[in-house]
């Protein structure tokens, strides 16, 4: 169980990017935040992943405070991130230096297997094609296995068509596994196909808007009109985030905030 | 109204996303202008059928040779018809049997020796000194402030000017000489060191964060390895410098050395002597460089550009 309890953010120059973001999210489940530019999204994910401490609040996973990187935590960022001096197979053993070659060899020779990429092991990361990289940057998170895969708007930067590809390999390597997947997005397609649940933020200061649990079976039929019916909930939500009059869903009328309106 | 705003929202959203994907094409692209240019034309090399291939290799580089060696013989057909006496510049032949005269009566050898061995002792200490404070300085931004305006400050010396100042503190002999060297080498080095820490991607040390790297590791594992290009381009702007400045020192007042065939040549009268010694010098800078090439090539497999460099 991932704990994120009032999660708090002010950069040192003032700005306020995230403001009491709390959340319960279960073993296994999948979770996308998605909210409009500037809304903390980011900044929430970089504190989950203990990258950025948050100011104020915690995060618990298990019961263990987070305010570094995890073992159990993996993250994949909107770009690959590969290491250019690395083979694609050193760099999906990147993080399983601690065990031994064999073993080493044996669950990168895996992996590649599973993200269809065996040909590309001895590849350099240069060679590859923008949806390739971003394989092997997903192949480089889980084959630790962890716990929970932390996931930064990882498909925007890809074309349309090898985004949906690989939204659906993402679905099929989380079969195996089932880690807990967090995942930030601003595509709401994205969101209704990937997620159980679906966080609306509000920018400005960043928090928590709307909660939609989206309960359909996977996999998703993206042309479904229940699927559909999602899509428009999850876009009211965001369209009625960027209205100011609103008010939070958990708005609670502290001093400061008082003042604030 | 209520309908129509979630599919503007849409519409704006697609947009914003139409907008990134444009942006990150576009900083890709900037990329491959900078970097992958010389990967796309390795490519197309490997591609192209081995024939055409073969000739493209030693045809590039005989390319380059056309306009000297074709200089050379035009040169060597005016002295030959007597058309000029070429007796301030002598025609090839005759700088090569100066340099085979030299080379058998064993003069040659010394003075070459000479001037490789304070290159050597110049360039390890300058390349030492400069890796160490540029790590330093690229590493710890309090030493960077403490360090970096001195370093600055001094390399805006001519380090030619220093001369007089080793001359008094260390003699005439080596030591000085080897000083001036150093001195020479050390700022590009410094430089190359401490810049290259500096613009190491902090996404990509942040990849070594979420594997928990520690301290060395990250050095080993990330640091070293994305330093490294940029440490090899330092290295040779060093090495071209050293070269400079061993001259500089030779031509200073030495007894034995390239530079001092090169004065002497001048004092006796002879151009000879002089272009011998320039075309060694040639021929020793461009072979240290290729060393240093050849030692980092394994390292840097991974980069295609210093391939490209290779392979012409």
């Amino acid at each position: 169980m991932l704990i994120l309890d009032r999660i708090g953010k002010i950069y040192p120059n003032g700005v306020n990017a995230l403001e009491r973001f709390s959340a319960e999210i279960r073993l296994g489940e999948i979770v996308a935040v998605i909210g409009g530019s500037g809304c903390g999204k980011s900044t929430l994910l970089r504190a989950i992943a203990g990258l950025d401490r948050a100011t104020s609040g915690s995060v618990t996973l298990d019961d263990v405070t987070i305010s570094a990187p995890h073992a159990e935590i993996g993250v994949i960022f909107q770009e690959p991130r590969l290491l250019p001096w690395l083979s694609v197979a050193d760099n999906i053993g990147f993080g399983l230096s601690d065990l031994p070659a064999e073993v080493r060899r044996e669950k990168v020779a895996r992996a590649l297997a599973r993200v269809g990429l065996t040909d590309k092991a001895d590849a350099w990361p240069r060679e590859l094609s923008g949806g390739q990289a971003q394989r092997v940057a997903i192949a480089r998170a889980l084959v630790p296995q962890p716990e929970v895969l932390l996931l930064d708007e990882p498909f925007s930067a890809l074309d349309a068509f090898t985004r949906r590809d690989l939204q659906d390999h993402l679905l099929d390597l989380w079969a195996d596994t089932r880690p807990t997947l967090v995942l930030v997005t601003h595509d709401v397609d994205e969101a209704v196909v990937l997620a159980d649940r679906v966080l609306v933020m509000r920018p400005r200061p960043g928090r928590l808007f709307a909660e939609i649990t989206i309960n359909l079976a996977r996999p998703r039929d993206r042309n479904s009109p229940l699927f559909a019916n999602f899509k428009r909930r999850v876009l009211t939500a965001l369209d009625r985030s960027l209205d100011r009059s609103e008010p939070d869903r958990d708005a609670k009328s502290t001093t400061g905030e008082a003042m604030w309106w | 109204m209520a309908g129509s705003s979630p599919a503007m929202t849409d519409l704006e959203s697609s947009r914003r996303s139409i907008r990134r994907l444009a942006i990150s094409i576009g900083k890709r692209l900037a990329m491959a202008m900078t970097v992958d240019l010389p990967a796309l034309e390795r490519t197309e090399s490997v591609e192209s059928p081995a024939p055409a291939g073969r000739l493209r290799r030693y045809a590039r580089p005989a390319l380059g040779l056309l306009l000297p060696v074709g200089l050379a013989l035009i040169w060597e057909f005016i002295v030959w018809r007597g058309w000029s006496n070429g007796r301030l510049l002598p025609p090839p032949t005759r700088v090569f049997a100066t340099i085979v005269e030299l080379g058998r009566s064993g003069e040659l050898t010394r003075h070459i020796a000479a001037t490789l061995s304070r290159m050597a002792a110049g360039f390890g200490l300058g390349v030492i000194a400069g890796t160490l404070l540029g790590a330093i300085s690229g590493y710890w931004a309090l030493a960077r402030r403490l360090l970096d305006p001195t370093v600055q400050a001094l390399r805006a010396i001519p380090s030619l000017a220093w001369v007089p100042l080793f001359i008094l503190w260390l003699g005439i002999f080596e030591t000085s000489k080897v000083a001036l060297i150093a001195v020479g080498v050390f700022f590009p080095v410094y430089l190359g060191v401490m810049g290259a820490i500096l613009s190491v991607d902090r996404k990509i040390v942040e990849v070594g964060r979420i594997f928990r790297l520690s301290g060395p590791a990250m050095i080993r594992r990330i640091l070293l390895p994305a330093v490294l290009p940029a440490y090899v381009v330092a290295l040779r702007v060093g090495l071209g410098l050293g070269w400079m400045f061993v001259v500089a020192a030779e031509l200073m007042g030495a007894s034995e050395g390239l530079g001092y065939l090169l004065l002497d040549g001048q004092q006796l009268g002879k151009p000879a002597h002089i272009l011998a010694a320039i075309v060694i010098f040639a021929i020793l800078g461009k072979a240290t460089d290729w060393l240093i090439e050849i030692a980092s090539a394994p390292f840097l497999r991974w980069q295609d550009a210093f391939r490209q460099i290779g392979a012409t």
